[in-house]
């Protein structure tokens, strides 16, 4: 697979939390990070591991890979190979749904990393001055790329950011599935009650680190304890373990579960490699409306 | 005399350079306990300790800003941008303050800021991991705008950005980082920043390149010269802005054949500028039409591998063929 690829693997509570509380037609402006909230919003696996792989499958017909994807029908404004770039869509989404009436909500994910970007905080003043149903959700996955996000972030919980707009804000934990679902359930309902923004920050770990084959470019940087005292928090396994333990689910069904899942992403990787790659005419279309 | 890539030629420069003058800091995204996305500052962050090598959060217009104010008030700040393509939040800070804070202080103040960032594309990154930015910073007075393609000019053109009392943006092609090699002599030699090079001697034809497309122009030359035995001069513009018009008019008015090839966007793209140079001021010295080889007018470098390759070279071995065309015109 060419290009830069950022894998979700670790952080999959959040999304699936956040989304779970959506409707489709509630908007989420997703991350660099982003396969997961695409996933989770109910996209394709097929299309987007297509995208991936830059084919004319894909959500965008290749033309943005991995960090670029956009899926209207689903509310998904994009994947975004900027850091901090998605934050103001979501708000201006809100203000569309606020503006014309309708009670929808969007979310905006982003980490730990664009919390420190200006548009951040102007994001969060212009959605309390206009009581807009925006919902923060900051993956605080302790790395911003490749750096500790405590050497670069001021204050020690970036929930925090939300006081001074006084956003409700909340800090969970990312791994735990249904602690993130409870509180972006609150958020949710609070933002489709015309009751203005919440600030969620999930901690959670990058399992994978920032990129695949970033050791050439980073090398380790951090330990094996570290990584594994996270890799025993796994988001999937942890809520495996609460449906087993409560007897929601036996551990066979869930093995099940598994396998379908992972042929389901093999069939997708199958579905990327056959799919044909965009001819040079797709290079100049979609520029504008109506070029030709 | 060594033999270095790129990205070992900047940072030996940039180790040398920090280790002569210690108002020198470095500062951006993982520059320091990480050495940097590209390995450019690699071991820097031990060897001259956090105060000189500074990680910043992702918050470009803050990176620039500071870095300002810090050269306004007696450092030497290079700020590192992690890719050309995130410095958009930025350009308030460079267009507005840094390119304009010695004329509006009517030369009280001066800027004597570096802004290093990769740009380019070729290397499957995408929409935002490939971009060519030269133009926009291109048309601002106040800054100087620079595009080293090979080891040594890099070098050369780093100390001379070091030195100079006011802002550069410093731009280095990525797919020259590791790709292309050269000698660099050990002295601390300086490449003027302004001055254009002949990176090849030819008699039939002028083309006049820089960042990567000056690396396929070359080999081009080389097989145009086996081939057809036509005789290609390649001028490495090397400056953006100032740009050299004597070394490129001085080159075109021998050939009597001019061709301008880019990466960017080919419309208001740097090289329309190098075009306009030619047809104002040596029109009567041509023998051919100028030829312009710019990027297609698309928002940005696409991801697929197939797109990314039709972006760079829309026909096969179309600068073979385009400068085989002009030779022959």
């Amino acid at each position: 697979m060419p290009g830069f690829v950022h894998l979700y693997i670790g952080q999959e509570a959040v999304a699936v939390g956040v989304c779970a509380t959506l409707r489709p037609d509630d908007h989420v402006a997703s991350t660099h990070r982003g396969h997961g909230h695409v996933i989770a919003k109910g996209g394709d696996v097929n299309r987007i591991m297509a995208e991936l792989y830059g084919r004319v499958t894909g959500y965008c017909r290749g033309k943005g890979g991995s960090m670029h994807i956009f899926v209207p029908e689903i509310g998904v404004l994009g994947t975004n190979g900027i850091v901090g770039g998605g934050i103001a869509h979501a708000v201006g989404a809100a203000m569309s749904h606020k503006l014309l009436g309708r009670d929808n909500v969007a979310v905006a994910f982003f980490g730990d990393g664009a919390s420190n970007q200006g548009v951040f905080f102007e994001s969060m003043n212009l959605s309390a001055l206009w009581h807009l149903p925006v919902v923060f959700v900051c993956e605080n996955n302790l790395y911003s790329e490749w750096t500790e996000y405590e050497r670069l972030t001021a204050g020690s919980q970036i929930m925090d950011r939300g006081a001074p707009f006084a956003i409700p804000s909340v800090q969970v934990d990312g791994n735990d599935l249904l602690a993130v679902r409870d509180a972006a359930q609150q958020a949710v309902r609070r933002a489709r009650a015309g009751r203005g923004p919440s600030l969620i920050e999930a901690i959670t770990y990058t399992q994978c680190g920032h990129m695949e084959g970033e050791e050439v470019f980073a090398g380790k940087y951090r330990s094996d304890e570290e990584i594994s005292s996270w890799m025993v928090r796994d988001p999937i396994v942890l809520f495996r373990e609460r449906l087993v333990s409560s007897d929601v689910v036996d551990r066979v069904t869930l093995d099940r579960v598994d396998d379908d899942e992972g042929k389901r992403v093999e069939a997708a990787l199958e579905y990327a490699i056959r799919s044909p790659a965009p001819a040079m005419n797709e290079l100049t279309e979609h520029v504008f409306t109506e070029e030709r | 005399m060594a033999q270095k890539n790129v990205v070992t030629a900047i940072h030996d420069a940039l180790h040398e350079e920090m280790a002569a003058d210690d108002r020198i800091v470095v500062l951006g995204e993982d520059v320091g306990v990480r050495g940097g996305v590209f390995r450019i500052t690699q071991g820097f962050m031990e060897e001259f300790g956090p105060a000189r090598v500074i990680d910043t959060p992702l918050a470009e217009a803050g990176i620039v800003g500071v870095a300002i104010g810090m050269a306004l008030h007696g450092l030497l700040p290079i700020a590192e941008i992690e890719f050309a393509d995130f410095i958009h939040p930025a350009f308030d800070q460079i267009v507005s303050e840094a390119a304009r804070i010695r004329y509006r202080s009517n030369n009280d103040f001066n800027v004597p800021l570096v802004i290093r960032a990769p740009w380019g594309g070729g290397i499957h990154g995408a929409l935002y991991h490939s971009q060519s930015i030269e133009a926009f910073y291109g048309h601002v007075p106040g800054l100087k705008v620079v595009v080293p393609s090979t080891p040594s000019d890099a070098v050369g053109m780093l100390r001379t950005a070091i030195r100079d009392p006011d802002p550069v943006l410093f731009l280095e092609h990525k797919k020259t980082y590791r790709a292309i090699t050269g000698d660099v002599l050990d002295e601390p030699y300086t490449v003027p920043i302004g001055v254009a090079d002949v990176k090849r001697e030819g008699e039939d034809l002028t083309v006049v390149a820089y960042g990567f497309m000056m690396h396929t122009c070359l080999e081009t030359a080389t097989r145009l010269q086996e081939d057809h035995g036509i005789s290609v001069e390649v001028v490495d513009a090397r400056s953006i802005s100032p740009l050299d018009k004597q070394t490129i008019l001085s080159s075109v008015r021998k050939t009597g054949k001019a061709m301008v090839v880019y990466e960017d966007n080919r419309t208001y793209g740097a090289g329309a500028e190098i075009v306009a140079t030619i047809a104002e001021e040596a029109m009567f010295d041509l023998d051919g039409p100028i030829v312009r080889i710019g990027g297609p007018d698309i928002p940005a470098m696409p991801f697929a591998t197939s797109l990314e390759h039709f972006y760079l070279e829309p026909e096969p071995d179309q600068l073979y063929r385009r400068m085989l065309d002009l030779a022959r015109f």
